[in-house]
């Protein structure tokens, strides 16, 4: 199902010595597969300065078509900053300048001349904590429809909207509610709410940034069957903290550390023998 | 007198405080104390204050009376046959006589014994009273730094103290709002039995002007209020016209667009608007804006009055501007962050954004800043009176001249009054109403508010 690319031409000037500290970041090179064959999103070179900080340095990456990739790391080591630059979210941070190449279907996006507007309705984004607007269920799932004009007829938005709620697994929950307040569901239902929105748009990547963080470990659970289902249809990235969540919903993992692409491995291999000695570290429980 | 004696106290109470805070930082050395020193000090500092300063103003209030009545008790039997208005006479008389000022000789042949009791009266009163005084506040002073040992709490005195105090100086606010509310109440009563309420209420006529003579035009004065609301309601809509859409546009661009600079600038200005006094803001309509009004309306061919409802309007409005844009600026920085960027992730743009997820999220508070304005209109009293009419003109047209409940208060309250006459009565009945119509729209903005704060709490 997933398309990891064997050690390709890219990857083999990986850098294979194990890396002791923190010290030795200057020097550093992702080790890994953080190259697939025929990406979604491919990241070439991107480094984030906010002000005079920086925040990345340097990251390559690919989405795999199909496949959910688990960005993990301790707080602050820029997974998020990197899955914000991918719909172009860090756009709205003052002072925040991306650097590097963003191709999405081979389309440059970190570019001012691309379309902002039509790069989010192709890259959902799924937040931390659920941001239902404050209006009924039905708004807002149409309000993504709505404003990229993709629904004509009132009938035609009322499928949207069901074919949305039915795949975000929420159908069931709220179909005799629709027209109440969404602020009115639990925090589990807000977040598939949510999901159900970023998917009315048709996307074709989804980013989560720690969905589950808020959530109880039944409304946790019905997410990640919710995305391992959505790996069907769309690209996923998450970023979590918990590293039971990355081995159970993702099929490759990259390890962040201080702004650093560490590692980037296929799940299972790169939880039971991690190939970096930080990533071990942070797995392991040592730090993070 | 009283002063010198104010600053004694003052005096004991901070000696008091040292006294208290130096035993005190003796008996630390070394043990460990209950209370920290200065809280001795001024566990002293309160007992020779407080207690010295309630008797002493209790005696400044009571002494008048009970000095006038032991003088009154000495006078002859013949005082006892005047009439209400004699004897009160005879007293000021009695009284003036005492302070030196003689003039108003009616002769009467005890008034000046009575004087001479009456000053000696006050002697005596003036030196029992440093003397009492005196004696309490010293003789607290030895029994609370006596008190002083490792152990005693202190602090917990000082704590109530502080309680007490802050108790009484919110009661002071709240019971001089039921003594308005209860004056306001009194007098429309005594308005509401000279002019019958549903006449008050419902009345198209609005003419407080009674003849003096029968045969004078307009012989009787009508009291209905319909046309004072209805014209202070008019302005009140004109001025929420003006105001809402550019405040709220104001604060959409503080709060969303405007980068911090430009705002840190910007913002105190429009704020400024609200500092202006209102008499400034009358002599610019009544100026300024009333002959644009009305030469603007003439180019139109509109007859437009020289005191128009539009003009007050326009200049009403532009006095609530702040209200609005501060208040608004206030609800919409306060929409959750998260909201923006999950409709930025959407693909939405900044307009979309505050059209359809702003607006709504801050809607309930918007309203609230609209009421609060609006009540704050409808209260306004200096523009309308510089610039809007006197005559009570029942109209929805703005360009003519109307009147306001204010303005009407103002004018029956202005030169002779008569508290007997419905014409000076009828300005405590208008208060009233208008009153009740700024409560109640206060209890409903600051309810709106309220509920929209707790939505993301």
């Amino acid at each position: 199902m997933i398309e990891i690319s064997p050690p390709s031409k890219k990857s083999e000037k990986n850098f294979t010595t194990r890396l002791e500290s923190v010290d030795e970041f200057d020097r550093v090179e992702t080790v890994g597969e953080m190259f697939v064959d025929r990406p979604k999103v491919s990241c070439l070179g991107v480094s984030v300065h906010y002000g005079d900080k920086q925040a990345l340095f340097n990251i390559n990456l690919d989405l795999g078509r199909n496949e959910v990739l688990a960005l993990i790391g301790p707080s602050g080591c820029g997974k998020t900053t990197f899955l914000r630059c991918i719909n172009r979210m860090n756009d709205t941070i003052e002072g925040c300048r991306v650097d590097g190449e963003i191709k999405i279907e081979g389309a440059e996006i970190n570019h001012s001349d691309a379309d902002v507007v039509s790069l989010r309705s192709k890259v959902g984004m799924v937040f931390q904590k659920p941001n239902p607007f404050p209006k009924s269920i039905f708004d807002n799932i149409a309000y993504g429809p709505r404003i990229h004009g993709l629904s004509g007829p009132k009938n035609e938005l009322d499928d949207i909207v069901e074919t949305a709620l039915k795949r975000a697994g929420l159908w069931e929950e709220v179909s005799d509610r629709l027209h109440t307040p969404a602020t009115g569901l639990s925090g589990g239902q807000q977040q598939r709410l949510c999901i159900a929105r970023a998917i009315a748009v048709n996307p074709e990547v989804i980013l989560m940034d720690e969905p589950c963080s808020a959530l109880d470990p039944i409304a946790t659970a019905r997410i990640e069957e919710l995305i391992d289902d959505l790996r069907e249809k769309f690209t996923i990235a998450i970023v979590t903290h918990s590293m039971h969540q990355a081995a159970r919903v993702s099929q490759r993992t990259a390890y962040f550390h201080m702004g650093h692409l560490v590692e980037v491995g296929v799940t299972d291999q790169m939880f039971t023998n991690p190939r970096q000695r930080l990533t071990e570290d942070y797995i392991t429980g040592r730090f993070g | 007198m009283t002063i010198y004696l104010l600053a004694a106290i003052l005096l004991v109470s901070l000696s008091g405080f040292y006294i208290g805070k130096n035993r005190a930082s003796a008996l630390v050395v070394g043990a460990r104390i209950q209370s920290l020193p200065q809280y001795h000090g001024l566990r002293i500092a309160l007992w020779c204050g407080l207690p010295a300063l309630f008797l002493l103003g209790l005696w400044v209030v009571l002494e008048p009376f009970v000095i006038q009545s032991l003088v009154r008790n000495s006078l002859p039997p013949e005082f006892f046959n005047l009439s209400g208005d004699e004897a009160i006479l005879a007293m000021m008389e009695i009284s003036n006589l005492s302070q030196g000022i003689v003039g108003t000789q009616s002769g009467l042949p005890y008034a000046e014994e009575a004087a001479s009791l009456l000053i000696s009266m006050n002697q005596l009163s003036d030196y029992a009273m440093i003397v009492v005084v005196s004696v309490v506040s010293l003789s607290a002073l030895v029994v609370a730094q006596s008190k002083v040992t490792a152990d005693f709490p202190a602090l917990e005195s000082v704590e109530k103290a502080f309680n007490v105090f802050i108790f009484l100086s919110s009661a002071v606010a709240v019971l001089t709002t039921v003594a308005i509310v209860l004056s306001l109440l009194f007098e429309s009563f005594k308005f509401f039995e000279q002019v019958p309420l549903h006449e008050f209420l419902f009345g198209l006529k609005w003419n407080p002007q009674i003849a003096i003579r029968a045969d004078q035009g307009a012989s009787t004065g009508a009291f209905g209020a319909v046309p004072v609301f209805s014209g202070t309601l008019l302005i009140a809509f004109v001025a929420i016209l003006v105001a809402g859409p550019i405040g709220l546009a104001s604060a959409v661009y503080f709060a969303e667009y405007a980068n911090p600079r430009v705002r840190d600038v910007a913002k105190p200005m429009l704020e400024l608007l609200a500092g202006i006094p209102t008499v400034v803001y009358g002599f610019f309509a009544a100026l300024t804006v009333a002959p644009l009004v009305r030469e603007l309306g003439l180019s139109l061919g509109l007859a437009v009055e020289a005191r128009s409802a539009l003009a007050a309007g326009i200049v009403m409005g532009i006095m609530i501007i702040p209200f609005i844009s501060s208040l608004a600026d206030d609800v919409i920085t306060a929409v959750p962050q998260s909201l923006r960027e999950g409709s930025y992730a959407m693909g939405a743009t900044q307009s979309e954004t505050i059209k359809y997820v702003i607006f709504p999220a801050a809607l309930p508070g918007i309203v609230g800043a609209f009421l609060l304005a609006i009540s704050r209109a409808i209260g306004e009293t200096m523009i309308v009176a510089m610039a809007a009419g006197l005559n009570a003109n029942l109209t929805a047209n703005p360009l003519e001249n109307v009147t306001t409940v204010t303005v009407q208060i103002v004018v029956a309250l202005i030169g002779d009054q008569e508290f007997d006459d419905p014409k000076t009565l009828s300005a405590f009945a208008l208060g009233l109403i208008l009153f009740f119509m700024t409560l109640i729209l206060n209890v409903f903005a600051l309810m709106i508010v309220k509920r929209y704060r707790e939505q993301y709490e």
